[in-house]
C-alpha cells in the first residue's frame, strides 16, 4: 500500500510536534523514521494509525484521502501498529490474544483459527504454543504474536515502534528476516527508531525528522556520519573512551551464592578496582539482575560475602551500601528510581543529605535545583513532575541525584530507549566518575555498549557466570555467542542449556 | 443428627447462599470490566428495604424484585457515571454511597419496620425434585435461587467462552490494548456496571422476602454481607465458579454456627453468630496460597515432569486481579 503524508500539522500545546511534514512512502519498501527522542516520529506514527488527530493535514493510502479516526477504524485501511511496550493482554492465552477484537461468531472456537495461526507463524519460522500464557513469553515473542495478529487481520502496512529495544540478538535475527519477507510479499514496513545500525541494515529508504520538521529523505546506502548530521543538526564524535582503572581494589565478591527462584548464582568471585567499569551481558533473565541486586544490597545472597571499601557488608541493608558509597539506578525509572508526581526540586530536596530541617528550604532547593538542570542539561523546570520528562532527562535526572563521592555505581540499561546523543551524554559524565576512582557495574542489553565502554565483562548464562573477560580481547560475534551459551570454557551440558531455553 | 436434618440444612445452605452469590457474582462483572463497585454492602440493605417496601403495598413479589433491582441500576450508575465519565476515585465515590445507601434504609425503613409481607415460597421442579438427595437440595427450591445457580454457569461461560467476553476481561485488563482493538471501553464499563449493579441489587429483597423475610431496621442482619460478598470476589479471583463456591461456603458456615449454638451452649451464640466472617477470610487466604513464592520454591525440588504438570495446573487455577482495575481509561 502506498502512503502519502501531505502537510500533516500536530500541535501539543506550545509544541509543533508535526510541521508540514509532507512524503510518500511506497509499496514493499521497509521504511526507516529516524529522529532523536521527541523529535515528532511518535507523533506522525500515531497520526497514521488513528490514535491522534492531525490539526491540518491529510493522509493518502493508495491515492484515496482517508479520514483514520481511531486504531480500530486504521486497521481497517489495513494499517497496524507494533507499539513498544506491546497492546496485549498478558494473563491470557497466546491464542486467545491472538483472537479477541477479532469479528467472527459468538461463541469462541480455537479449532480453526490454530491451524491458521500455525500456519501463518511458520511462514516466518516463529514458534509460539498457542496454550502458552501471554506472561511468560519474553518482549520479543509477545512482538511476534502482534505481528501476527496484524497480518491475520488483514494489515498491509505495518508500523514498528523501536522494535528492538529489550529483545535478544536471535530475535531480532528472527524479525528481520520476517520483515523482508513481508516486503517481499507487497507489504508496507514502516521502521521508527533512534538505532542508526538497525536502520542501516533494514531500511531501503529513511526519512529523517528533527524537532517537529522532516530534515529529508536518504537512500540507502548511508552514510552514517550524514544520518547522524541530519539527526541532531550537527556533528557527533564519538570519542573511544579511556580506560581509567587504578590499582585499588573496591569492590569484592566472594564465593558468592544467590538464589532468586528460578535462577541460581553460584560461586562468584570477583574483584572490581577503582574507577573501573564492568558490564553484564546476557540475555533478559539470565541471571544479572539478580547479582547487581545482591551488590547493591537489595538481596540476600545464600552464602559468600560481598565486600565494599574493605569491609563485609554480607546480608546488610540497602541503606548500609549506600553509606558506605554505593548507588543503584534500576531499569524502570518511575517505578523504583523516581517518585512519580513529586516534581525535581522535591527530588534534590529527597536526596541532599544536608539541610535536613524540618521545614523545607524552597529558595535554597529551587536554586540547587537550577544549578543541577543546567549541569546535567535536563530538559525540564524545577516545577517540572518527573513522569512529565522524556525518558533521557529521566536517566539524566536520575543520575544528576547520586551523591558526588560514590565508590560503586550500578546501573540497569543506562542507556535503553535513549538516542545517540543522550547516550554518549550519559557516558560522558559517568565516565567522568571514573576519573573520580568511581567504578561502574552496569547491565546493558546492547553489546556494542558493553564493548565499548567496560574494561571488564561478566557474561551471564542461565545463572552461569563466566570469569571476567577482557574487553579489548573478545569480539561482538564472540560474545553474543557466548550469550547464547556457546563458547565457554567448558561446554555446557545438554541439561543446562535446555534449562535456559526453556526457562521463561 | 439424622439423615434428614442434614439435608434439609444443605438444602437452606444453597438458599440462604443464593442472594451472596447474586451479590459476589454481579461484583464479579462490575470488576471484570475494570470497575470497583464497592457500594454492595449499602446497595444490599437498600434494595432489600426498598423491595420489601413496594412488596409490602402491592403485594407482588415480582414488584418487589424489580424494585430492588432498579435501585441496584441507579446507584452502579452513579459510581459508573462518577468513575467512567468524571474519572474520580472509586473507592471514595463506593465508600460514601455504601454508608449513605445503607443508612438511607435504615431512615426511610422505619415505616414498614415489622410489618408482614409476601414470603417466595419454593417452586419443586416435577420429576427433578423427586431424585432422592439432589431432589430436595436443588430441585426444592424458590425460582430465584434457580435462576442464581443458572447464573454461576451463564456468567462463567460468558466470560470464558464467548467472544465478547473476551473483550470483557481486556476491557478490566489493558483497556489500551482493548481500544486498539476495536472496543469501545466506555460504554462497556457502563453496560457492567449497570449489570453487576442490577444482579446485587436482586440479592437485596431476595433477602428480605424470602431468605430473612421481613424488615426489621438495623437488626435485619444484612449489615456485613456485602462486604464478606467483595472479599469472596477477590478470593475467588473473580472466577464465577469459584465465587460461587465461596459464597455457599459462607452460607454453610453460617448454618453451621445456628446448629452448633443449639448444641454447644457453652459458647457465648455471639460468637457463632460472627464466627463465620473470619472463618472465611481465613478460608480465602488458605485457597490462595498457591500465588506465593514460597509455593514456587517447593514446587522447585520437585523432579522436573512432575513439576512442569503441577506448575500447568496451579496456572491453570490461578486467576489474577484484573489489573487495570480501579484505574480510569484515557486514550491519549
Amino acid at each position: 500500500m502506498n502512503i502519502e503524508f501531505k502537510n500533516i500539522n500536530k500541535h501539543f500545546g506550545a509544541v509543533h510536534a508535526n510541521a508540514d511534514i509532507d512524503f510518500n512512502i511506497n509499496s514493499g519498501t521497509i521504511y526507516g523514521i529516524l529522529g532523536e527522542n521527541g523529535a515528532g516520529k511518535s507523533t506522525l506514527m500515531k497520526i497514521l494509525s488513528g490514535f491522534i488527530h492531525p490539526d491540518s493535514g491529510e493522509i493518502l493510502l493508495d491515492g484515496q484521502q482517508v479520514r483514520i479516526d481511531s486504531p480500530a477504524d486504521a486497521i481497517k485501511f489495513g494499517i497496524g501498529m507494533l507499539h513498544q511496550d506491546p497492546l496485549d493482554f498478558p494473563p491470557m492465552l497466546v491464542i486467545d490474544n491472538f483472537i479477541v477484537g477479532q469479528g467472527g461468531k459468538f461463541l469462541l472456537s480455537h479449532k480453526t483459527v490454530i491451524n491458521e495461526f500455525q500456519e501463518l507463524q511458520d511462514q516466518f519460522g516463529f514458534s509460539l504454543d498457542p496454550y502458552t500464557y501471554v506472561d511468560a513469553l519474553t518482549v520479543g515473542e509477545r512482538q511476534q504474536l502482534e505481528i501476527l495478529r496484524l497480518l491475520w487481520l488483514g494489515a498491509e502496512v505495518l508500523i514498528l515502534d523501536e522494535p528492538t529495544t529489550g529483545i535478544s540478538v536471535q530475535q531480532k535475527e528472527k524479525l528481520f528476516a520476517a520483515l523482508k519477507v513481508l516486503a517481499k510479499q507487497g507489504k508496507t514496513i514502516i521502521f521508527v527508531s533512534h538505532k542508526l545500525e538497525d536502520v542501516e541494515i533494514m531500511c531501503d529508504k529513511v526519512a529523517i525528522l528533527r524537532k517537529g520538521q522532516l530534515v529529508g529523505e536518504v537512500v540507502a546506502p548511508y552514510n552514517i556520519n550524514q544520518l547522524v548530521e541530519m539527526m541532531f543538526g550537527k556533528q557527533i564524535v564519538i570519542n573511544e573512551p579511556k580506560s581509567l582503572v587504578t590499582e585499588e581494589i573496591v569492590f569484592e565478591l566472594d564465593n558468592l551464592c544467590i538464589e532468586q527462584y528460578p535462577i541460581t548464582i553460584e560461586n562468584v568471585h570477583f574483584r572490581m578496582r577503582a574507577g573501573e567499569v564492568i558490564g553484564l551481558a546476557g540475555m533478559e533473565g539470565s541471571g544479572q539482575d539478580v547479582l547487581l541486586r545482591a551488590c547493591a544490597g537489595l538481596l540476600r545472597p545464600v552464602s559468600g560475602r560481598v565486600i565494599v571499601n574493605e569491609k563485609d557488608l554480607t546480608g546488610k541493608t540497602y541503606h548500609d551500601f549506600m553509606r558506605h558509597g554505593v548507588a543503584f539506578l534500576p531499569a524502570s525509572k518511575l517505578e523504583e528510581g523516581l517518585v512519580p508526581e513529586l516534581t525535581l526540586a522535591e527530588h534534590f530536596t529527597l536526596v541532599t543529605s544536608h539541610k535536613k530541617q524540618l521545614f523545607i528550604d524552597k529558595p535554597f532547593f529551587h536554586d540547587k535545583t537550577k544549578q543541577k538542570i543546567d549541569d546535567y542539561r535536563i530538559v525540564g523546570q524545577p516545577e517540572t513532575p518527573v513522569e512529565a520528562l522524556s525518558g533521557g532527562n529521566q536517566q539524566r535526572a536520575s543520575l544528576s541525584m547520586l551523591k558526588d563521592s560514590l565508590s560503586i555505581i550500578l546501573l540497569e540499561h543506562p542507556t535503553r530507549g535513549l538516542d545517540i546523543e543522550s547516550a554518549i551524554y550519559m557516558w560522558d559524565k559517568l565516565k567522568e566518575r571514573c576519573a573520580g576512582c568511581t567504578s561502574i557495574f552496569f547491565i546493558s542489553a546492547d553489546l556494542e555498549e558493553i564493548i565499548r565502554y567496560s574494561d571488564r565483562i561478566l557474561v551471564f548464562f542461565s545463572g552461569h557466570v563466566s570469569d571476567p573477560q577482557d574487553s579489548s580481547k573478545i569480539s561482538l560475534e564472540q560474545l553474543g555467542q557466548m550469550i547464547g551459551g556457546k563458547g565457554w570454557d567448558r561446554t555446557l551440558t545438554d541439561e543446562e542449556t535446555y534449562e535456559a531455553i526453556t526457562q521463561p | 443428627m439424622s439423615g434428614d436434618f442434614i439435608l434439609l440444612g444443605l438444602a437452606g445452605v444453597i438458599a440462604s447462599g443464593a442472594p451472596i452469590v447474586l451479590a459476589s457474582i454481579g461484583e464479579t462483572i462490575s470488576e471484570r470490566a475494570g470497575v470497583t463497585n464497592l457500594s454492595l454492602n449499602g446497595l444490599i440493605i437498600f434494595s432489600g428495604m426498598m423491595g420489601f417496601w413496594v412488596a409490602v403495598e402491592t403485594d407482588s413479589l415480582f414488584l418487589g424484585f424489580l424494585t430492588g433491582a432498579l435501585v441496584g441500576a441507579l446507584v452502579s450508575a452513579i459510581v459508573a457515571f462518577s468513575s467512567i465519565t468524571l474519572k474520580q476515585s472509586q473507592v471514595a465515590v463506593g465508600f460514601i454511597l455504601a454508608i449513605t445507601t445503607r443508612d438511607l434504609a435504615y431512615f426511610l425503613g422505619n415505616p414498614i419496620m415489622g410489618r408482614q409481607g409476601p414470603i417466595m415460597l419454593s417452586t419443586p421442579i416435577p420429576l427433578l425434585s423427586q431424585i432422592p438427595i439432589l431432589g430436595p437440595l436443588f430441585f426444592q427450591q424458590s425460582i430465584m435461587t434457580y435462576a442464581s445457580i443458572i447464573l454461576i454457569f451463564i456468567v462463567w461461560f460468558w466470560i470464558y467462552k464467548t467472544r465478547p467476553g473476551l473483550m470483557l476481561q481486556g476491557i478490566g485488563e489493558k483497556p489500551s490494548a482493548a481500544y486498539v482493538r476495536g472496543a469501545n471501553v466506555g460504554r462497556m464499563r457502563y453496560f457492567y456496571t449497570i449489570l453487576g449493579g442490577t444482579l446485587v441489587g436482586l440479592a437485596g429483597p431476595l433477602f428480605t422476602l424470602s431468605v430473612k423475610a421481613g424488615w426489621k431496621g438495623t437488626i435485619t442482619g444484612l449489615d456485613g454481607i456485602g462486604w464478606i460478598a467483595l472479599a469472596i470476589t477477590i478470593f475467588g479471583g473473580w472466577n464465577p465458579i469459584r465465587v460461587a463456591f465461596g459464597a455457599y461456603f459462607f452460607a454453610f458456615l453460617q448454618w453451621l454456627g445456628l446448629v452448633l449454638q443449639s448444641s454447644w451452649t457453652f459458647i457465648p451464640s455471639q460468637v457463632l453468630q460472627v464466627a463465620p466472617f473470619p472463618l472465611m477470610i481465613l478460608t480465602l487466604l488458605l485457597v490462595n496460597l498457591g500465588n506465593t513464592e514460597w509455593v514456587a520454591r517447593l514446587l522447585a525440588t520437585l523432579p522436573d515432569g512432575v513439576r512442569e504438570r503441577v506448575k500447568k495446573l496451579i496456572r491453570s487455577l490461578r486467576s489474577q486481579a484484573p489489573a487495570a482495575l480501579g484505574t480510569p481509561f484515557e486514550r491519549e
